[in-house]
């Protein structure tokens, strides 16, 4: 039983041994295996875990909310006295949105495309008539306000797609404050952010939850995160409780192996190696979408055998960057030299031998290969298109690599929708080596993986790395792997080039503006990290 | 000050929206004019490619060489092609859609009538029956969509859908005489002729028009209901449905404000499709009632080979389609936050 808690306020939510099955394969799995979860007025709870813990389907949970394809099927959740288990549909619906409101992960998809922004807002309060339209409406503005929004009068009355992501989750925080609920739950609301955003996002919505003393549920993968959010944290696992602490007492002194592992995943670091002998530069390199210019002058040496990261965030020009080295997008000025050679502009006048050696692995390996073949055809197919291996030898080949990545010759068989994150991920980059190239272009890779899978697969990367001699171009916006696998940073804004050079050159001071702003946005595990940062952005 | 400042730059920037989206309409009706040209083409050509003449139907096998060259001279039959189309394009331009054929024989009487006199008062009698039966199937197809969206895998849904997959399957000339056997010979409610003039009073004219209407109403029912039904369905997968939920909205809620506010623009293409299929494509109907439409005055001229009226009633067909898929694509605009609202 964990029912200490750091508050001593009234409690709030109870849920006693929560049981939720999925179906999915066509039978029941069980999701959520005996879960208890206490929390008081005005408390703060991080619940932390990898993808396919449980974290959302329990947070729903405590809402009394189970998704289509789940069921409850034991279990007790008690909200303010109220059983919401018992509870008909209609008497759910009359707390949520009012008493318990939720925030979704994904703000731009969680927001009707079709409805102004002050109209979703008041929605939930208006529907229970808390105040008048116009009181709500008022309320809202001054929500904006608190949250920091630019233009809080008039930002209402945009559409969704017409304000930022970051805005947009700070939008849905309002929504979900408006009717001033007991309890709001949080999924995962800064994922999708970029760092520079996120600490925005994070500091907006923690002063106006402390402001109005709301009870929340912050549920995240990311330690950094929730260190600075909650006021305890619980650590979930296959469905399980791992263990529950205090935020300062589960840092400093996580009980549990498998929490101590999640705590010692930053710890990756490989020593930076200077390089001499360039595989590939790019040099002043213009590019535009349509009429819209997105690159300006961006000039990039990447050295053999080395790891260089890009980083910046969304919109800064990282994978465009890639589109030109791949020749995708051929620039409107600049070239491309790879090993000597000035590489022609466009994709289809390159050589065979030019296409293997610059090889790429995506962010969402799902998207990334054929749903319809299996792992023997997927990594086949470089090996006949470049090698012209058939056969036994092709066959022969695919083991081999398949042993490379950690993985064995049963998956030859497999279909994509039969292999986990972590192994899709992997069969991508034996594609990628099966064309035996110089230099891998890696996209976000590790972005959509649990840290755990995501060491895994830099792991590996690093070990490919040495046995033999690729070279990676790693695009990220997470500095945290940055500084466990490169060798030489490239910070990119507004589609140019900021800084460049070893990282230890890089990370440390003196830095140029944005590469200040970056690196002081990658939370740390401190719980006083936002409030230090805050203080001395403030100052 | 400031608040009247931003209320003249607001209203600009509205303004300019709507430009914008005048001109992509206006873009549009180009675009559909552009087609017609094109369809024009189409239509004289495939008609000029048919086998026989009017000259031939009218004077026999047996007429000679000379009277069959007299008469198509007086016809205009002997002009080149380009020639004709142009001078066709260029008469429609104007408004005059020609002089039939029929009525005209090689002795010189001429008894020939306006294409537009005849085309006209049966145009009407088909939008007529057309708009009826609009009126009963749009909304009876979205309440259904809608109803079994809401209640989706209920037994009412089953029905629903069983029901109007049924009459979809079902012939429509059967769909007519099961009607006719209901509803004029075993419980005798409605005419099974729908002979209609121009003197025809309005609520006679509708008595009269019940059992085509209804027809065609069985007939398109299924296509529009199922696309409703689906389009709504597609959506409530959306996070933003879930999110409505969790606000607190009720499923009936959660399907009108939140789904279908997304979901007109396929929903208006299959309207729009089921309409001018209403126009277009109820020959069979018009024949089993006897009712004095579009359809049958083709298949009459065709028959025939009056080229005018075929060419006439095949140009309105085009229009009618150019027309009805336009307009659904200004609704997919002005329903879609996106175009309406630029970034």
């Amino acid at each position: 039983m964990s029912t200490e808690t750091n508050g001593s306020g009234d409690i709030l939510l109870e849920m006693r041994d929560i049981r939720i099955d999925g179906y999915s394969d066509e039978r029941w799995h069980d999701i959520i295996k005996g879960v208890d979860l206490t929390l008081r007025r005005g408390e703060i709870m991080g619940l932390i875990g990898e993808s396919g813990a449980g974290k959302s389907t329990l947070g729903k949970a405590a809402m009394g909310y189970t998704q289509p394809g789940c069921r409850l099927t034991s279990g007790s959740i008690l909200f303010d006295g109220i059983d919401l288990v018992a509870a008909s549909d209609e008497e759910k619906r009359k707390l949520w949105g009012t008493r318990i409101a939720y925030v979704a992960q994904s703000a731009a998809a969680s927001f009707n495309p079709a409805h102004r922004l002050i109209e979703q807002t008041v929605e939930a309060a208006n529907r229970r008539s808390i105040r008048s339209d116009a009181d709500s409406r008022a309320d809202a503005v001054d929500l904006f306000r608190s949250l920091q929004l630019p233009d809080p009068e008039t930002i209402g009355s945009r559409y969704p797609h017409q304000v930022s992501g970051g805005q947009l989750q700070r939008i849905m925080t309002a929504m979900a404050m408006s009717p001033r609920p007991d309890l709001i739950i949080f999924d995962e609301p800064t994922t999708a952010l970029d760092v520079t955003t996120q600490v925005e996002v994070l500091a907006a919505m923690r002063a106006i939850v402390e402001e109005f003393d709301t009870a929340a549920i912050y549920i995240t993968h990311d330690l950094a995160v929730v260190a600075q959010m909650a006021d305890f944290i619980k650590v979930l696992r296959y469905g399980e409780e791992v263990e529950q602490a205090p935020t300062r007492q589960m840092l400093s002194q996580p009980e549990e192996a498998y929490t101590k592992s999640l705590w010692s995943v930053r710890a990756l670091q490989k020593p930076e190696i200077k390089g001499e002998d360039m595989v590939l530069t790019i040099d002043n390199i213009d590019a535009a979408y349509g009429t819209l210019k997105v690159l300006h002058d961006v000039s990039i040496s990447i050295p053999r055998g080395r790891t260089v990261a890009v980083v910046g965030e969304s919109g800064s020009g990282k994978s465009t960057t890639a589109r030109v080295i791949t020749g995708l997008l051929p620039p409107m000025s600049g070239s491309v030299t790879f090993n000597g050679e000035t590489l022609p502009p466009k994709l289809k006048d390159r050589s065979k031998d030019q296409l293997r050696r610059i090889q790429m692995i995506y962010q969402m390996a799902d998207t990334a290969m054929n749903p319809r073949h299996t792992v023997e055809e997927i990594i086949g197919r470089p090996l006949e298109f470049y090698l012209g291996l058939t056969g036994k030898e092709r066959e022969a080949r695919v083991i081999d690599l398949l042993n490379m990545i950690e993985l064995d010759e049963s998956f030859m068989d497999r279909l994509p929708s039969e292999l986990s994150g972590g192994q899709k991920q992997r069969i991508c980059i034996a594609r990628a080596l099966a064309a035996e190239p110089d230099l891998i272009i890696c996209d976000e890779v590790t972005s959509a993986l649990d840290q755990i899978v995501q060491e895994g697969i830099l792991q590996l990367l690093l070990r490919l790395q040495r046995e033999f001699n690729i070279t990676y171009l790693f695009i990220t916006h997470d500095i945290a792997t940055v500084k466990a696998i490169s060798d030489e940073i490239v910070v990119m804004f507004q589609g140019k080039v900021v800084e460049q050079g070893l990282k230890s050159e890089i990370i440390s001071p003196p830095f140029p503006d944005y590469t200040q702003l970056l690196l002081s946005s990658v939370p740390e595990m401190d719980p006083d990290w936002l409030t230090d940062l805050l203080k001395s952005r403030d100052a | 000050m400031a608040g009247n400042g931003d209320k003249t730059v607001g209203q600009m920037g509205r303004d300019a929206r709507l430009n914008a989206v005048l001109a992509t309409i206006l873009k549009r009706l180009g675009l559909g004019l552009a087609t017609l040209f094109v369809v024009s083409a189409i239509i004289f050509s495939s008609i000029s490619m048919l086998p026989g003449d009017f000259t031939e139907a009218v004077l026999g096998q047996s007429a000679t060489t000379e009277t069959v060259a007299a008469f198509r001279k007086e016809l205009g039959l002997d002009k080149p092609a380009p020639l004709r189309y142009l001078d066709w394009v260029g008469s429609v331009l104007q408004g005059d859609l020609g002089t039939s054929f029929s009525g005209r024989n090689a002795s010189g009487q001429d008894r020939s009538r306006e294409v537009i006199d005849l085309v006209g008062p049966r145009l009407w009698n088909t939008l007529f029956l057309a708009g009826v039966t609009a009126l009963i199937a749009v909304p009876l197809a979205l309440f259904l969509g809608l109803t079994a969206a809401l209640y989706r895998n209920s037994a009412y849904d089953r029905i629903v859908n069983a029901a109007t997959l049924t009459t979809i399957s079902t012939p429509e000339f059967f769909v007519a005489y099961i009607l006719i056997l209901f509803l004029t010979s075993l419980w005798p409610v409605f005419p099974s002729l729908a002979n209609v003039d121009a003197t025809t009073e309005l609520g006679e004219r509708l008595y009269r028009v019940a059992l085509p209407a209804l027809t065609l109403t069985l007939v398109i029912v299924a296509h529009m209901m199922r696309m409703t039904r689906a389009a709504i369905i597609n959506l409530l997968a959306s996070p933003y449905i879930e999110m409505a939920r969790l606000k607190g909205a009720s499923q009936s809620e959660i399907i009108l404000k939140h789904a279908l506010p997304n979901a007109w623009a396929p929903i208006a293409t299959v309207i729009a499709f089921n309409l001018a299929y209403l126009v277009v494509g109820v020959v069979v109907v018009e024949v089993v009632f006897v009712y004095p439409g579009i359809g049958q005055l083709m298949v009459d001229a065709v028959t025939s080979r009056d080229i005018p009226v075929v060419q006439a009633c095949a140009l309105i067909f085009a229009a009618t389609y150019i027309l009805l898929n336009l307009t659904a694509d200004i609704i997919g605009i002005i329903t879609n936050p996106r175009l309406l609202h630029p970034r």
